[in-house]
């Protein structure tokens, strides 16, 4: 006898809510990857990009006679060498129908529109032969006067395409009044104005780069009936339909696959020039090639994020409660309207409201071409702007009508009692406590005693300061209702797609459209299929990212692969069973009515006959067996489309130290409680919420693509795009309370873009909080120390950033001498 | 991420290096632990034809006490002049600035010469060394040379080694007993500094008797805050002397401004760095 | 072309080399050993980072003509006789990566880091990693992993 009691062997640890190890890390750690890079093919040649260094300029020639004549170049080829084949990127979200959309060439002939755009490709043996010979390529371009800054492009005083007659792209509008969600704003307004508090602000969400680890690559194998593409992407399967969509090849005689990629943020989320001008010259020469991005190539071509600005009015009872929430947005789409592009700030103007009973909205978004990198999704897309601007606005309501900001909150905010509760933007919220989360998250930040040092600190007149922020978030995701996204003119659907195959042997293949990046698919759907099915987590194979293999999927974003992708599996499971059932009870000579499913195995009630799922597919695969009008197979598949997104939320709370003396900003500690619903894999779910929040902290903190008065992108390698490392960020405090979604099977919510989305404010808000007093109300992002400094010692948030960069990299002028030899050097590139 | 096409020589001697130098002239650069020349070439701002590498030299590798001064060979690497206890004893302000130069990598390759050499205003080595009186000793075809810290730094990457010559071994009088600070104000932990101040004071019963105070990133080269040395030398230790000499850490300094701060806040920078690291270096 | 010798994970080689070869494209295209990545052009990112006669480099910053002589270890020679390194087996304990991009540079820089310094502390783990950028994990679990595999109590 043992001291513990034993476990009845038919209970099995359930692996739903277990934090398994990820079956995806013993490659990764051991450095068997397979990433596009690492792709070598016979004969395979390398392409290199001449781009163009200017924001806007007409090409008036291009002499590729040098470049030709190098030492193992097969070819040189410009926009002009290509016709229709090439294609174009296309928008697949056209937010109103008279969009202003500029013809995207991947390669274009005749005139640039950023700096970095692909004006010619060279093809040669190898890698280095390509950059060599990309050298010699001669350009000649007439420059054009380029529209830079957002707000001037708004005002159509320079053209970004002229040939458009106009920057401005759409203008796209939600008003309550109008849709029948709520009140006029502008009476809310008008009413405040007189006998309540109505604050104006104007916020800047500055543009930045999702800046993924993996640098883009792309492999095109044109040998084979169906010619292949493997590329470090995000949505395989939409690349495949825009591919076929765009240059006319059948969509069947398309492969694309997206084998181990590193990370992608929605940065990958993506039709490329360079994917495109790969995919022409690897099928005009006939030969594999390959073409991988440098760091410095990426930051400038790969697309950006966020970069709006906003202005905001709210209108609110002398007592702080909210009576309408007005906001006007102007979004910079960059040179082109990217495949989401202005549909990301739409994905925002459904959220601007949050957490909150508003009763009147207004949101209107004018998208703005410039000569800038384009802009598109970047972790959060559209609502880590919203949540930023709400939760920044709703601490200035607080510090107007002198409460506590969570006082602020709680007054407006929905009560658990409330849900399901249809907000003034028009969407159901099916679950969530936002009372419980924040009590929780208090709790946990010692919210009491940081508030007692803060006071504290602002008696003794302490050089550092201390502030609180709060932000109290939540956000639609689980990409998404077909129908909405119909309703909004978006170009495709929002279902999700999974199969599953039960092997001879009893081992299971799972199939799904989902395409992970990082995420941890394999073992998160390897334990739903694990619990539904009842078989070893081990003897799930998850495959994806192959459309060969996964012929049907709308690919990983937005939060979508657990909540939709997750959802499809959970149903093909179920299908799996019910075709097994008559063959279960076929050979176990029983009705199937008197069987019972559980733990992997059909069972004759009352009995102790049974069959193991293992056993129904081995029986199926020799068939000698099976009743009659059965197939011989108990493969499934289903394809899910959701009737509602799903609704996380939660409380962050984070203090931030301010050395008043400098401006730098410290953190001191940040505590996060979020409401997912039902959790799969906490290891997993805590590694999306940390590296959510870093992101996130970073927008407050660090990141901003600057570009300088010619449209050069001056934050354009990894000196000057300032990615935190482990020395600059602590370590977090993160718990979760539970309202189960109601709208899936799983009950979860999705958690990928969740900490991006409510952490910015959070910080950005502590930081005002800790200098308020010292007459601050705003600092523009990122909270640089300069900013900080100048917004304790003036006017203003802080002032513009610089548009130089610092000249370690610079071989110099004439007149020195570095280009001497004792010049030789040893200081690191990141000293 | 491909440099140009270069050749390479690897002597092992100086005089094989200086032979090597004379035969290619302008067409060559040195390497030496190569951590930022290396992004340099990748890049192709700079594309020489030949590339002549210190790194088979034995003798220019190593730390040794030369009675008043500590002398550091030119190809030692960062890493080792960090862990070093003769620099740690008798010039605590380079093991200080040592310490957050770059990151582990860097610091194992990169080699305390080459950083010299370099001459990045921004680099961490140009501040201490001007504040430690340190003296480059520079092989050339006619023999040494040794050039004082005053002299050495000319502008931006530009040093007082000639075309011809190599920067062999720097000489560091020996500041034992000093105290010593780098205050580093960076926005991200793998950045060059936006300002830093290397600060080294010896204090005798309470008295200021000398202060050595360098920046760097305050203008094209590393620079001497003389006028924060002179307030200091000789006053009685209290946080108003050195805060009003702090006050005069900008006096002269022409800094650039950038993405991360422009020149009004690094001269604002500047001045509450060179308190803090003072106090710090006289034991506050 | 100059001729090169040494020795990686374990194994001799030799091959005639452009000098401009960087030793991460010596690692990758000519040896195959790919899981070593570039992941930047500035150095900044630390995902070459692997051991150059023992200690850590990154491998972008060093030309293959300059490894000429040396023993190198690479993310793939890091586990012995099937056996995962620590650091490799705490990675995946503790949830220290994600994507996995930088992780061959991480774990090669944490084995460093421990043995110069086997019990870091939190700050000085962060510190030591200042040289390798992740965009997935906030650190968070790195910096737990590299506590897992030095033996100390992981903080929550």
């Amino acid at each position: 006898m043992t001291a513990t009691q034993e476990r009845p062997a038919d209970e099995v640890e359930r692996e739903i809510g277990r934090d398994r190890r990820r079956k995806e890390d013993q490659r990764l750690i051991t450095g068997r990857t397979r990433w596009t890079d690492n792709i070598t093919l016979p004969g395979m040649l390398h392409l290199a990009m001449v781009r163009s260094p200017f924001a806007h300029a007409t090409i008036t020639s291009i002499d590729t006679t040098a470049a030709k004549a190098s030492t193992n170049v097969v070819a040189v080829l410009t926009g002009a060498d290509f016709g229709d084949e090439l294609g174009v990127c296309i928008n697949a979200w056209a937010i109103t129908t008279d969009q202003v959309t500029p013809t995207h060439s991947p390669m274009p002939s005749d005139r640039v529109s950023f700096a970095g755009e692909i004006v010619a490709v060279v093809v040669a043996r190898t890698a280095a032969e390509a950059r060599d010979a990309a050298e010699l390529v001669d350009v000649e371009y007439d420059e054009l006067p380029a529209a830079l800054d957002l707000k001037q492009a708004a005002a159509d005083e320079v053209l970004a395409h002229p040939d458009l007659g106009t920057n401005k792209s759409a203008l796209w509008v939600f008003d309550s009044g109008e849709a029948g969600t709520g009140g006029n704003v502008e009476d809310a307004i008008a009413k405040a104005r007189t006998d309540g508090i109505v604050i104006e602000r104007e916020y800047r969400q500055q543009r930045l780069i999702p800046a993924f680890m993996e640098p883009r690559s792309v492999v095109v194998d044109p040998t084979g009936e169906q010619n292949t593409m493997w590329s470090a992407t995000q949505i395989p399967h939409i690349v495949r339909f825009a591919l076929a969509a765009t240059t006319g090849v059948p969509e069947s005689k398309i492969r694309v696959v997206a084998p181990d990629v590193g990370g992608g943020f929605g940065g990958k989320l993506q039709v490329t020039p360079e994917e495109w001008i790969a995919w022409a010259v690897g099928r005009r020469l006939g030969k594999p090639v390959k073409y991988t991005e440098t760091r410095s190539e990426s930051l400038l071509s790969a697309h950006h994020g966020r970069d709006q600005w906003q202005k905001l009015t709210l209108a609110a009872e002398k007592d702080g409660s909210v009576t309408g929430f007005k906001v006007e947005l102007l979004a910079d789409l960059g040179a082109y309207v990217a495949i989401v592009g202005g549909g990301v700030p739409v994905l925002g103007a459904f959220m601007f409201n949050s957490i909150y009973k508003f009763p009147a909205y207004h949101f209107a978004c004018q998208t703005v071409l410039t000569n800038k990198t384009w802009t598109d999704a970047y972790r959060g897309a559209g609502r880590p702007e919203a949540t930023y601007a709400i939760e920044r606005i709703m601490d200035e309501l607080a510090a107007e009508v002198g409460v506590d900001p969570l006082a602020i909150r709680e007054k407006n905010w929905i009560t658990h009692e409330e849900f399901p509760f249809t907000t003034v933007a028009g969407l159901e919220y099916d679950s969530g406590n936002y009372e419980a989360a924040t009590a929780r998250a208090k709790e946990m930040f010692g919210y009491d005693e940081l508030r007692a040092e803060q006071m504290a600190r602002r008696a003794s007149g302490d050089t550092v300061q201390l502030g609180i922020g709060v932000s109290t978030f939540t956000e639609m995701c689980g990409l998404a209702p077909s129908r909405v996204l119909g309703q909004l003119n978006y170009g495709a659907g929002g279902w999700e797609h999974a199969s599953v195959r039960m092997l001879a042997t009893g081992k299971v293949e799972v199939i799904t459209g989902a395409s992970a990046h990082g995420q941890g698919h394999e073992t998160a759907f390897s334990q739903i299929v694990a619990d539904r099915l009842g078989v070893a987590f081990d003897d799930v194979e998850v495959l994806h990212g192959d459309t060969q293999v996964s012929h049907k999927g709308l690919d990983t974003y937005g939060s979508r692969s657990l909540v939709v992708g997750g959802e499809a599996l959970v149903r093909a499971v179920d299908k799996v069973i019910e075709k097994a059932r008559p063959i279960a009870a076929h050979l176990l000579e029983a009705s199937v009515d008197d069987l019972e499913y559980s733990g992997g195995r059909f069972s004759v009630k009352g009995t102790d006959q049974g069959l193991a799922i293992g056993e129904i597919a081995t029986a199926v695969f020799t068939a000698h067996n099976l009743p009659d009008d059965v197939e011989p197979s108990i493969d499934a598949e289903a394809t899910y489309d959701p009737i509602n997104f799903n609704y996380p939320h939660g409380t962050h709370l984070c203090a931030m130290e301010v050395d008043t003396e400098t401006g730098a900003v410290k953190m001191r500690k940040y505590v996060c409680c979020d409401d997912i619903g039902n959790i799969i894999n906490p290891l997993i779910v805590a590694g999306q919420v940390h590296g959510g929040l870093v992101q996130g902290i970073a927008q407050a903190l660090w990141e901003e693509a600057v570009y300088d008065d010619a449209g050069t992108l001056v934050s354009g390698s990894f000196v000057d795009y300032l990615l935190p490392t482990a020395a600059d960020t602590i370590s977090f405090d993160v718990d979760h309370t539970t309202s189960p979604s109601t709208t899936n099977t799983l009950g979860t919510k999705g958690v990928g873009e969740a900490g991006t989305i409510a952490s910015t404010p959070a910080v950005v808000n502590a930081v005002v909080d800790a200098v308020r007093h010292l007459g601050v109300n705003d600092i523009q992002m990122p909270c640089t120390p300069e900013r900080v400094w100048k917004a304790i010692n003036g006017p203003g948030s802080g002032g513009a950033t610089e548009g130089a960069a610092m000249p370690h990299f610079e071989s110099g002028g004439a007149a020195g001498n570095q280009e001497q030899p004792g010049t030789s050097s040893t200081e690191g590139a990141g000293a | 991420m491909i440099p140009a096409a270069f050749d390479y020589v690897a002597p092992t001697s100086v005089e094989a290096a200086l032979a090597a130098l004379a035969q290619y002239g302008d067409e060559a650069k040195i390497i030496a632990g190569g951590q930022s020349l290396l992004p340099v070439l990748r890049m192709r701002l700079n594309a020489p034809e030949w590339i002549i590498d210190l790194g088979k030299i034995e003798s220019l590798r190593g730390i040794r006490d030369d009675g008043d001064a500590i002398v550091i060979g030119a190809m030692t690497p960062h890493s080792v002049v960090g862990s070093d206890s003769l620099v740690a004893e008798h010039a605590a302000l380079i093991s200080k600035a040592v310490e957050h130069l770059a990151d582990a990598q860097v610091r194992h390759r990169g080699t305390f010469g080459g950083a010299l050499a370099h001459a990045d205003p921004a680099g961490d080595l140009g501040a201490p060394a001007l504040a430690l009186g340190a003296q480059f000793v520079i092989a050339g075809s006619g023999g040494t040379r040794t050039v004082a810290a005053d002299d050495f730094f000319v502008d931006l990457f530009e040093t007082a080694i000639g075309e011809d010559e190599i920067l062999t071994e720097v000489r560091i009088p020996k500041h034992t007993g000093w105290g010593a600070c780098y205050e580093k104000f960076v926005r991200v932990a793998h950045q060059w500094p936006i300002v830093a101040v290397a600060a080294t004071v010896k204090v005798d019963g309470g008295t200021i008797s000398e202060a050595r105070v360098g920046l760097t990133n305050m203008g094209s080269t590393p620079l001497r805050a003389r006028a924060v040395e002179e307030a200091l030398a000789g006053q009685s230790l209290s946080e108003d002397v050195v805060r009003a000499a702090a006050e005069k850490a900008a006096d002269g300094a022409n800094p650039p401004s950038d993405l991360n701060g422009d020149a009004d806040y690094r001269r604002h920078l500047a001045t509450v760095l060179t308190r803090r690291a003072v106090v710090a270096a006289t034991g506050g | 072309m100059t001729r090169i010798s040494l020795n990686v994970d374990g194994a001799s080689v030799s091959d005639d080399v452009e000098p401009r070869m960087l030793l991460v494209q010596y690692l990758r295209e000519r040896l195959g050993k790919t899981g070593t990545v570039i992941g930047c052009d500035t150095s900044n990112c630390g995902a070459c980072t692997v051991h150059l006669n023992g200690t850590s480099v990154k491998s972008c910053n060093v030309l293959a003509v300059q490894a000429d002589g040396a023993e190198v270890t690479t993310i793939e020679g890091l586990a012995k006789d099937g056996k995962l390194h620590a650091v490799q087996e705490s990675f995946r304990e503790c949830h220290g990566l994600q994507c996995g991009f930088c992780t061959p540079g991480m774990i090669m820089q944490s084995v460093d880091l421990l043995k110069e310094n086997p019990k870091p502390s939190e700050e000085e783990i962060r510190l030591g990693l200042e040289g390798n950028l992740c965009r997935c994990t906030g650190y968070h679990n790195i910096v737990r992993a590299v506590q897992h595999a030095s033996g100390q109590a992981v903080n929550s």
